[in-house]
């Protein structure tokens, strides 16, 4: 979503995008004219007129998961994207009864919150060993 | 997939809220500053926005999405270069 109209969005796509990624990027390209989106999403900047850089993980009931916000000359980081995806679908598939520690990669060990992990965790998760 | 004809003007609802009152004959013309409203763990705020999507036009809303992962970009414009 950016303030483009969708006039530019196909425009962008036809003569860039496409020669980037095979058949063009596959999701909507959504016009945020005027920034009332990006204002609610706090990411409007109206000294300039445009949304900055702002990455928005929503579940499937609605909910903001994650949130980052970044000043335009920086580029994301997909993979990282799909890390959180992973660990937020694993935490939802838990009933929140798993968490991942940080750094956390499918495959890795999770952590079982409760009284009997209070300064424990030293025990089932090294940072520097893995 | 067959493309919809488009005119210029093609209104979109913009952000969703209960704080954004419907027009009626006592506020013609209600309040629609946009709060920022977006945080982690409470409800993504809804939106309608018009769309380029699989080579055609139409409007598209955030909530049109529930049931499914949605990760929403923005970014400050078509042709910038990161």
């Amino acid at each position: 979503m950016s303030t483009d109209s969708r006039f530019t969005h196909l425009i962008w796509q036809e003569e860039e995008l496409s020669k980037m990624v095979d058949g063009g990027v596959p999701f909507p390209m959504l016009s945020d004219a005027g920034g009332a989106i990006g204002s609610v999403y706090g990411v409007y900047d109206e000294e300039s007129g445009v949304d900055i850089r702002g990455r928005f993980l929503i579940a499937p009931d609605g909910v903001i998961q994650a949130m980052e916000v970044m000043t335009p000359p920086v580029g994301r980081n997909f993979s990282e994207l799909v890390r959180q995806v992973q660990a937020f679908q694993l935490v939802r598939e838990t009933k929140g009864a798993e968490a991942t520690p940080a750094g956390w990669t499918p495959g890795k060990p999770t952590l079982k919150p409760g009284p009997d992990l209070v300064g424990k965790v030293w025990k089932v998760w090294q940072p520097e060993k893995e | 997939m067959s493309k919809k004809a488009d005119g210029c003007v093609q209104p979109a609802g913009g952000p969703i809220s209960s704080a954004t009152a419907d027009a009626s004959p006592e506020t013609p013309f209600p309040e629609r500053k946009p709060i920022m409203m977006a945080r982690v763990g409470h409800q993504a705020p809804d939106f309608e926005a018009s769309a380029y999507v699989n080579g055609g036009f139409e409007n598209i809303k955030l909530s049109d999405y529930k049931g499914q992962w949605v990760t929403l970009c923005f970014y400050p414009g078509d042709f910038t270069f990161v």
